[in-house]
């Protein structure tokens, strides 16, 4: 049951919004010119590539938030998810893993091609994809629950932007750090480790508030 | 498998304005009931409430199995459709694909979604993307859901009203077989349904 669910969900994720296509064009064009902005020294940008590649990641993965719960919403069929027979928590986890599928994983392959463009290290490309797909798998749980919170209201996508931004900032500084630490030679496992712990917490918690969320706008 | 459904004393508000107030209701197997009354009484707040989709204010709502009583979300999530105005039915992929997922996530079997559609005179229109079907041809592919995954309890919200005479009587057939083999119906109307139905009126707000 949850096959039949999962491949509807990523058939869904893969035509919202332009799905992944949008978001790593999305990375693309910032990082294309953040050097038009920064100013083309190789020294100054490759100090700041990997910083620069986790906050234009994160951004991009806020793309298709908005439509994750709410197109089910609007046409009837988070009722019969509702009836359906797995739990709404249940339900809510695999939109996110859908979720992070076609937008994450995609997104996780980008970010070490556009921070390397930008001056990173070569030798950091798998720590970052490594990093990028944790980070992707909080980004897209902890960016489902504030999809299924901001369901209901006008404008829901910049009330998302609002309650997730801050969520996203440990996955952000656990994986600059790691990242920044592997490129200047100090051990980088620890903020990797703390990476993992934040992405799999979301996982374990997201599910509940999201589906209590969509059972509150429902009713 | 629900063998009936008991209302008791149920109170629903949507809002601030309180809807129903000590409202019961007892329907059995094999019997449908048909809820009248003017726009606004409660009619579809009242089915979403029996889906479990709204919190009544008070009373309860039961579910019957052949055994004694059954856990209400065990009933819900497993015995029961519901068909509303919106059919969750996405414009943008293919009718079959719809159907097939809406048939399969409530029980039923790709090959039972496919009679479904034939019996439907939905077969020719299977690759067609949703939003390319009439509002009668949308509401005869959430009808096939029905007829294609058995679950007991049938919540209709005005389930005949986009659909012409030939297939109004076609579903009415689709009814009687449900009634037949066990099924319940309560079904929210403005024209009488085509089967024999006991009439609940509701008398809205005051």
């Amino acid at each position: 049951m949850i096959g039949v669910l999962l491949k509807r969900e990523l058939a869904l994720a893969w035509g919202r919004g332009g799905g992944a296509a949008l978001a790593v064009g999305f990375l693309a064009c910032a990082s294309v010119m953040l050097p038009l902005s920064l100013g083309p020294e190789p020294a100054r940008l490759a100090r700041v590539a990997s910083g620069v590649a986790w906050v234009v990641l994160a951004l991009a993965s806020l793309l298709s938030l908005e439509r994750m719960f709410e197109r089910d919403f609007e046409d009837g069929a988070l009722d019969l998810l509702c009836l359906g027979p797995l739990p709404l928590e249940v339900v809510a986890t695999v939109k996110c893993l859908a979720q992070w599928v076609v937008v994450g994983a995609p997104l996780a392959l980008a970010t070490p091609i556009a921070a390397i463009a930008l001056g990173a290290k070569p030798q950091a490309a798998p720590l970052l994809t490594l990093a990028a797909a944790l980070g992707g798998l909080a980004f897209a749980f902890v960016g489902g629950a504030g999809a299924a919170l901001a369901l209901a209201s006008r404008r829901g996508g910049l009330l998302i932007a609002l309650i997730v931004l801050p969520l996203l900032t440990p996955p952000v500084i656990f994986g600059g750090a790691a990242v920044e630490s592997f490129q200047i030679g100090l051990p980088w496992l620890a903020p990797l480790l703390m990476l993992g712990a934040y992405a799999l917490a979301a996982a374990a918690l997201t599910p509940f508030a999201m589906a209590a969320a969509c059972r509150n706008a429902l009713s | 498998m629900i063998v009936a459904l008991r209302i008791e004393e149920l109170c629903l508000a949507r809002g601030e304005r309180r809807l129903l107030a000590g409202f019961s209701l007892a329907l059995e197997a094999g019997e449908a009931i048909a809820l009248t009354g003017p726009n606004g009484a409660g009619k579809t707040t009242l089915l979403r409430s029996v889906a479990g989709l709204i919190r009544p204010l008070c009373g309860a709502i039961r579910f019957d199995g052949g055994e004694g009583r059954l856990d209400a979300d065990d009933a819900r999530r497993f015995g029961c459709h519901l068909l509303g105005h919106q059919d969750g039915l996405k414009s943008g992929r293919s009718a079959g694909e719809e159907l097939d997922f809406q048939v399969r996530w409530t029980g039923g079997t790709t090959d039972a979604a496919q009679g479904a559609a034939e019996r439907l005179g939905l077969t020719r229109l299977l690759g067609l993307p949703v939003r390319a079907l009439s509002a009668g041809q949308r509401r005869r592919l959430a009808l096939a859901r029905l007829a294609a995954s058995h679950r007991p309890l049938w919540l209709l919200d005005e389930p005949l009203a986009p659909l012409d005479a030939a297939h109004r009587i076609l579903v009415g057939e689709l009814m009687s077989e449900h009634l037949g083999r066990g099924g319940l119906i309560l079904a929210a109307v403005h024209d009488p349904l085509p089967i024999l139905a006991r009439e609940v009126g509701l008398a809205g707000a005051p």
